[in-house]
């Protein structure tokens, strides 16, 4: 927790926020310290509603070789979709 | 006598520009007159290691206030302020040390205060106390927990961090001890040299005590970076610089 740094990206899609189905606006994406996993450093993404307070946020952390297995499956997600023309 | 017991509560404090924000208060048993001791949370934020570390000092005979950084990025569940906090672009330095500054207030106001005032800051808190022993009003000694951004790279400033914390040292006031790991990223071993340049080049009175096999956050028992004999040892450097300086 000991840097700033953030990617973030705008998104469409919903998720499941402690409070229930929230839109979601925007994705921010940064590499520090977790509040929970048991590890020194994850990959952290907070999905979030722009529009609503704090707590419309759904978060996510992830150990780096997670989110590369979970890049490689979005990829993998995505190609479906396409070649079944649904993209 | 420390170790007795402890009072502690939940309260406001006038902080920056006077505004009322939360703050963990805690005292010792007995009579006094105790120093005082601000504790500056982590970047995670105003969470319950924090009051674990506020306990700790207050058992060891210390009046301690600890106010919540984070305040007026809520309301909210603590990792969901600190999350608006990294998208505003993190704490305002001259905030910090207006909060600072009422913290400090409030330690002196204490009827059973001994009249003097260090403060210990982990994480981000570390950056703060370095920074507050060259700016705060009051204080008496500082103690920077592996503080990241110390030193910081020209395109790493803006508005709310405009100057360097290692740029202050020529106005350090106070006695500052540094606790580091050389395992830690941020701040690398080499940006601990820097700092520890800075300060013997400006003639500071200065001690650093650097581990290894410890990286950052060393203190904290409920995360895989702990680590108990640095931590222990530390604590040992904690007590015996703040008992010098601010019996």
């Amino acid at each position: 927790m000991c840097n700033y740094m953030l990617e973030t990206a705008k998104i469409t899609g919903s998720g499941k926020a402690p409070k229930g189905w929230i839109p979601l606006t925007e994705a921010r994406v940064y590499f520090d310290h977790p509040f929970h996993t048991m590890a020194d450093h994850t990959v952290n993404i907070d999905f979030v509603d722009e529009n609503q307070g704090v707590d419309a946020r759904v978060a996510v952390e992830l150990t780096a070789d997670s989110a590369r297995a979970l890049i490689e499956k979005l990829e993998a997600a995505l190609k479906f979709g396409e070649e079944a023309k649904l993209v | 006598m420390a170790l007795e017991g402890l009072t502690s509560q939940t309260i406001q404090i006038a902080g920056n520009n006077g505004d009322m924000i939360d703050a963990y208060v805690a005292q010792p048993l007995g009579d006094g007159p105790f120093p005082g001791m601000f504790v500056i949370h982590h970047m995670p934020g105003w969470d319950e290691w924090t009051r674990e570390v506020v306990n700790k000092f207050a058992l060891h005979g210390y009046l301690v206030v600890s106010p919540n950084l984070h305040h007026r990025m809520g309301p909210g569940a603590l990792d969901d302020v600190m999350a608006a906090v990294r998208t505003s672009g993190g704490m305002d330095d001259a905030q910090v040390i207006g909060d600072m500054n009422g913290g400090i207030a409030y330690l002196r106001a204490l009827s059973n205060h001994n009249g003097k005032v260090g403060c210990i800051g982990f994480c981000s808190g570390g950056r703060q106390a370095y920074m507050a022993a060259a700016k705060a009003t009051g204080l008496d000694a500082a103690v920077d927990c592996w503080g990241g951004n110390v030193v910081m790279a020209a395109d790493a400033l803006n508005d709310k961090q405009p100057v360097a914390p290692i740029d202050m040292t020529s106005e350090i006031k106070v006695p500052l001890l540094g606790i580091f790991g050389n395992e830690d990223q941020a701040p690398t071993p080499e940006q601990v040299d820097q700092s520890e340049e800075a300060l013997k080049a400006a003639g500071k009175d200065y001690e650093f005590h650097r581990y290894d096999g410890a990286g950052h956050g060393f203190f904290a028992a409920h995360r895989p970076s702990y680590r108990v004999e640095q931590t222990l040892d530390a604590y040992q450097k904690v007590f015996a610089f703040l008992g010098k300086r601010l019996s």
